[in-house]
């Protein structure tokens, strides 16, 4: 379905919508608290884009320097070069290891390869241990925002939804008993885990260790309790140096939620003793994206979620509403590069307004990427027939002055004289809920050459 | 100094009063407009919408009617950042090079080119200026919230100057209308959505009169204002500057 139908359907509840974007703004409103106090907070940004844009363009190296001081430390290193792979990868090592019980600290990655689904058709149990993502994994629905992945539910929702699968007493939506009750009942799931499953932050080149971040602990909880850890990440998380770090730590934890810095900055580098760690680096199309010289800075993203916070189209349709693993700008500019057919309405979902690009703390021109994947879209994919034959009438009413006064003359009286009814039917979407102008007599060509005419009879 | 004035299509259209506060404003600041005839559009809606090509005609008529000028003054930020960002499609000839560079919205122009800033007008009522975002983050004609930047505005430097008039701020100071071109019929319940909370954040500050400086984004606001038969009235900034009430 394209976003428009979807997001039609999120805003007939108006009061909800009207939660969910306040609800949003909250946050970016916190990020902008915080980010005006860093003194050289635009330089920290061009900082962020330039050791990013480096990283891509050094890419094969700086992963092959990963591998080996990964290996160094004694940790396995696994290739995946798509979903299907990276999935088999980390089922097979579960197999080895007879873990039937896996916890998993949120990683969008697995979500993008679709990993719990694959690991629970052959009975394993896979557990997302960030509140946000059980809840949505006890709904059984996708995230619907990277770092709030449950922003589209209400308290009360949540209440309901833990009476039914942990068996909690109705609370009227009482946060503090609802989270004590997950972490009782997460707690559980930590200490019963054969293993743990995390995604990657920042994966350091030059030391070959890697940073996961969260607020609530629970990549260390999953870690530091089960015999396996496994660490999915994507190629791009790739930074080049152990000093970089800072760079970005400082960028992603203010721009995700407006703290300082994210609760636990966990960093990994080698298995403790008797217990072992991999990692799977996955492409899945991030190779494809970074040969297209348009859209391969789509692949900055360090995955805050602020272009969806200050977003003014997704706080007012929902995150679900892209149908995709990432949603949003971000999503918008990162989806038609997997499958241009199924995403081509995302690069629509916006009105160029460029907020996502100002806000984005490595500087991702995600706007203008957004206009780039509307011309290949009209090209490349099945277009409604009405607005091709329209924009190419428009183009040629445009290019000739004549026609554009004649056309010009048509539309006015008709505003001006046709019954409201009429403008205002079915095939004129506009008129639905607003107005169209009242048409003037005169154009202002009119107005001006009579102007001209009378200073010449003066 | 040669001036050409751009006025677009759907102000040519159907807003021709803000056309005419825009010349007689121009020339009340003694600039020597030329308004060349045969005008007709930037080509956004076009490209915009993803069709690009079809924009060319559009974009060729464009250099050719504004190519002799020193500066090309238009009373439209969306317009005006078109001209400048999108039009590389076409081959950057000298004259379309010189266009690009040389094409101005109008309180920019003032502003900064003329470097006038108290142009003589009054009017006396509470006014909340809407940052229409091509304007805002396209051409920078005030410094974005996402931004740590220091605070300005090139609009409201002009309006602050105009007799009588009281600033109304509102909460979401930057936020989009929703307009968006074709996004406005094609997400039509974002689109309205949109404009009724900016309706809305201007109501709750106590604004009178509503303004921008496109002409497009106030014609969605008006719609809905109209439907709704809201307490708000909706002018273009260069009205506002060119009254004398």
């Amino acid at each position: 379905m394209s976003h428009a139908k979807l997001a039609s359907i999120f805003n007939k509840d108006e009061k909800k919508v009207d939660w969910h974007d306040k609800a949003l703004w909250f946050v970016r409103h916190k990020r902008d608290k915080t980010v005006h106090h860093v003194k050289g907070w635009e330089d920290l940004r061009d900082l962020g884009h330039g050791i990013k844009a480096h990283m891509l363009s050094n890419l094969d190296t700086y992963l092959e320097d990963f591998e080996a001081n990964a290996k160094k430390n004694g940790v396995e290193v696994h290739w995946a070069a798509d979903a299907q792979e990276h999935n088999q990868i980390v089922h097979k090592i579960l197999k080895d290891n007879n873990a039937k019980k896996v916890v998993k600290s949120k990683s969008m990655l697995t979500e993008e390869c679709h990993l719990n689904p694959f690991l629970e058709a052959d009975d394993i149990e896979v557990v997302d241990t960030d509140l946000g993502e059980r809840i949505v994994q006890l709904a059984k629905e996708p995230p619907s925002h990277i770092v709030l992945p449950a922003i589209h539910k209400n308290k009360h929702e949540v209440d309901e939804l833990f009476q039914e699968h942990l068996g909690t007493k109705p609370c009227d939506g009482d946060p503090q008993y609802l989270t004590g009750e997950a972490r009782k009942h997460l707690r559980q799931k930590f200490i019963e885990a054969d293993a743990a499953i995390t995604g990657v932050n920042f994966a350091i080149a030059e030391t070959g260790g890697f940073v996961v971040c969260t607020n609530e602990g629970n990549a260390d909880m999953g870690v530091h309790l089960a015999p396996v850890h496994i660490a999915c990440m994507g190629v791009e998380k790739i930074i080049p140096k152990q000093e970089h770090l800072g760079v970005f730590l400082r960028l992603l934890a203010r721009s995700a939620t407006g703290q300082p810095v994210t609760t636990y900055s966990s960093h990994f580098k080698k298995p403790r003793e008797g217990k072992k760690m991999h990692i799977v680096i996955v492409d899945n199309g991030r190779s494809e994206q970074l040969s297209r010289p348009d859209f391969r800075a789509s692949l900055h993203c360090i995955r805050c979620g602020a272009c969806m916070n200050t977003c003014p189209i997704y706080r007012r349709s929902g995150g679900h509403s892209y149908d995709a693993t990432i949603p949003g700008p971000i999503g918008s500019i990162l989806s038609p590069g997997k499958d241009l057919t199924k995403h081509s309405t995302l690069p629509f979902a916006s009105t160029l307004c460029g907020s996502c690009s100002d806000v984005c703390p490595v500087k991702i021109d995600i706007h203008a990427q957004l206009y780039k994947w509307r011309q290949i879209i009209t090209k490349n994919t099945p277009q409604p027939f009405v607005k091709k034959k329209s924009m190419q009438i428009m183009g040629s009413i445009f290019a000739k002055p004549k026609k554009f006064e004649k056309v010009g003359k048509i539309a006015r009286w008709s505003l001006r004289n046709l019954p409201k009814s009429v403008i205002n039917s079915k095939p004129n979407t506009w008129g639905k809920t607003r107005d169209l102008p009242t048409g003037p007599k005169q154009s202002f060509d009119d107005w001006y050459n009579e102007r001209q005419q009378n200073k010449k009879n003066d | 100094m040669k001036v050409g004035l751009f006025i677009p299509c759907y102000i040519n259209q159907l807003y021709p009063q803000v056309g005419k506060a825009t010349l007689e404003l121009l020339e009340k600041l003694n600039v020597e407009v030329v308004y060349p005839s045969g005008q007709t559009c930037c080509g956004q809606p076009m490209a915009n919408s993803g069709y690009e090509s079809e924009s060319i005609g559009a974009c060729n008529h464009f250099v050719n009617n504004f190519k002799e000028f020193d500066y090309i003054v238009t009373p439209s930020g969306s317009c005006a950042y078109h001209v400048k960002k999108h039009y590389d499609i076409i081959p950057q000839t000298d004259d379309v090079t010189k266009v690009r560079n040389n094409v101005y919205e109008l309180c920019d122009f003032i502003l900064n080119v003329l470097k006038i800033k108290d142009l003589g007008a009054s009017f006396p009522h509470k006014v909340g200026v809407h940052k229409s975002c091509h304007g805002l983050r396209g051409l920078r004609l005030g410094s974005c919230s996402e931004r740590v930047t220091p605070e300005y505005s090139y609009i409201e430097e002009l309006l602050k100057e105009v007799r009588g008039v009281e600033l109304m701020p509102v909460k979401r100071g930057d936020e989009c209308c929703g307009f968006g071109g074709t996004f406005a019929v094609t997400e039509e319940a974002i689109s309205v959505k949109m404009g009724k909370d900016k309706i809305k954040d201007h109501l709750e500050s106590g604004v009178e009169v509503i303004t921008a400086t496109d002409t497009s984004c106030l014609m969605h606001l008006e719609g809905l204002v109209t439907r709704n038969k809201q307490p708000l009235k909706i002018l273009h900034i260069a009205e506002i500057l060119n009254s004398n009430i």
